[in-house]
């Protein structure tokens, strides 16, 4: 069995609680629920763990001191507790740490390979292949191969030219 | 405005619809979320952002050359029978059919698109397709999107794909769902193992009208849960491969039940013709468990001159609001359930007992 966390390593902390009428399971490995703070039973609700936008960040208000609300629809994390829906597209940004952990929970990764919008599609596949060139080079200079290292060097410069500076993320 | 009931095709019209493998797969959708950048989601939204949505998303759809002849409406301008026909269809679902003021629907002729406007997202589209074409359901929205982000500033996020209002949809915000009709598997006692194999694969198996409904008259629907880290191809893919070894294990029940247990198909194909056909009051949960048995009858030849269309036809038209509509003054269930029981037993008057040889 995997970690539902993680989906990699093996789990090997079993959880179960029940909330209500409801059973909920959950498989994590060691690190993970180590991470999610899951050793200390009295001070951890599985619902927020699975909400993802729960106790931690509760427990660690950020330096802004008030609860997080999104400048741009005044939806905080407690309108997201109560509905599991978030306000607009902004609010992602908004709250995009406390959604990372729920969201490799929820989905197969974290990174959306899939359709883009046309406008944007150049644009990503540019980003990804300089992206593949940095990686490139730096192997290039780990093995000293300083020919290929100045070719790939060129490419990216001329890349990156053409690649607005700023994309949308 | 057009009247929806001019719009919708018959249901005798409606079951005639044919696809590969429809004797299992009833139909094939899929759905992508999609909402606009500068826009509150639906759920947060005020009434006038709602309706503002409204105002732009319908008419951007409408001048969609594959909406050409299409059905356009606002929620509050539809009556609530009329809405639960169209969850009835599976036009909409039943989240929409609570929709009033703000939220809208556009659905084109031959009923192979339908697009929500402010459900849980700005847009829920989706394209519809009898039979096993999942991957025609796929192409034909795929490009039905692509035309219609020339016109919609989409909410997209390089990392996190389309941005929408639930988490779980993020990334593509694609559902690619097969409705199955299951009853080899059920009869055999095989459908459980045969589910959870099915959601270890990260896909869900769920009921008739979707998300928290029982599987009323075997019928399941499978779909895709994860929407981010994979892309559209895989997830489409991946269905397509679950589907066609469920259909296969399907046949194989079916086959091997007429062979070890033939007594135990027909005593239940047999019970089910008894009641349909003689009963005079029915329920619409009962009604459908036995047209589901019937349909299996059907398909094992043991009703011959029978079509399934009959059988189809009358699981759409005695479903409630279906039903009510058919009649003109409202009923309590009960009286229903005698209507119901007086349709089944008309149109069935020329089916002979099941040939069990």
């Amino acid at each position: 069995m995997q970690c539902c966390v993680c989906k990699e390593k093996p789990a090997t902390v079993h959880l179960t609680q029940i909330v209500g009428e409801k059973m909920q399971k959950l498989d994590m490995c060691e690190e993970c629920a180590k991470a999610k703070g899951v050793n200390d039973p009295t001070s951890f609700a599985m619902a927020d763990l699975m909400l993802g936008l729960g106790a931690s960040q509760e427990l660690d208000p950020s330096a802004i001191g008030a609860e997080l609300k999104c400048a741009r629809c005044g939806f905080s994390q407690a309108d997201f507790k109560k509905s599991g829906r978030l306000g607009c597209p902004e609010c992602y940004r908004t709250f995009a740490e406390g959604l990372a952990g729920l969201l490799k929970t929820m989905h197969k990764g974290v990174r959306h390979t899939g359709k883009a919008p046309e406008a944007l599609r150049k644009t990503r596949e540019s980003v990804d292949r300089l992206k593949i060139l940095q990686k490139k080079l730096a192997k290039a200079i780990d093995t000293e191969d300083f020919e290929a290292a100045a070719t790939l060097r060129d490419e990216i410069k001329t890349m990156s030219g053409a690649v607005p500076a700023k994309t949308t993320k | 405005m057009k009247d929806i009931h001019q719009f919708l095709c018959s249901p005798a019209d409606s079951t005639h619809r044919h696809g590969p493998n429809d004797r299992i797969v009833m139909s094939s959708r899929v759905r992508l979320a999609r909402n606009l950048r500068d826009h509150a989601f639906p759920g947060w939204a005020k009434k006038p952002e709602r309706v503002k949505v409204l105002e732009t998303v319908q008419p951007a759809i409408a001048s969609l050359p594959e909406m050409a002849d299409s059905f356009s409406e606002a929620m509050d301008n539809l009556v609530a029978l009329d809405k639960q026909i169209l969850v009835e269809r599976h036009l909409i679902s039943r989240e929409h059919a609570a929709k009033n003021v703000g939220s809208g629907l556009v659905l084109n002729r031959t009923e192979t698109f339908s697009v929500m406007i402010n459900e849980e997202d700005h847009l829920r589209m989706q394209a519809l397709r009898p039979g096993f074409q999942i991957r025609e359901a796929w192409q034909a929205i795929d490009g039905f999107d692509s035309a219609l982000e020339k016109k919609l500033d989409f909410a997209f996020d390089n990392e996190l794909g389309y941005l929408t209002a639930c988490p779980t949809n993020l990334g593509t915000g694609i559902r690619v769902s097969a409705m199955l009709h299951l009853p080899g598997l059920v009869l055999a006692d095989q459908i459980n193992p045969i589910i959870q194999s099915v959601n270890k694969l990260g896909l869900a198996v769920r009921g008739l009208y979707g998300e928290g409904t029982e599987a009323l008259g075997n019928v399941f629907q499978v779909s895709n849960q994860m929407t981010l880290g994979e892309s559209e191809t895989v997830i489409v893919e991946r269905l397509e491969k679950v589907t066609a070894q469920i259909i296969e294990h399907e046949e194989n029940a079916r086959q091997t039940l007429l062979e070890k247990k033939p007594k135990v198909v027909f005593n239940h194909i047999g019970r089910a013709y008894g009641v349909l056909a003689n009963a005079h009051s029915i329920s619409s949960k009962e009604t459908m468990n036995l047209l589901s048995l019937m349909r299996l009858g059907v398909d094992m030849d043991l009703f011959p001159g029978t079509q399934r269309a009959l059988i189809d036809e009358l699981f759409l038209l005695t479903q409630p609001a279906h039903l009510q509509k058919s009649l003109s003054d409202k009923l309590s269930a009960e009286e229903r359930d005698l209507l119901r029981a007086d349709m089944v037993r008309e149109r069935l008057k020329n089916v002979s007992r099941p040939v069990t040889k």
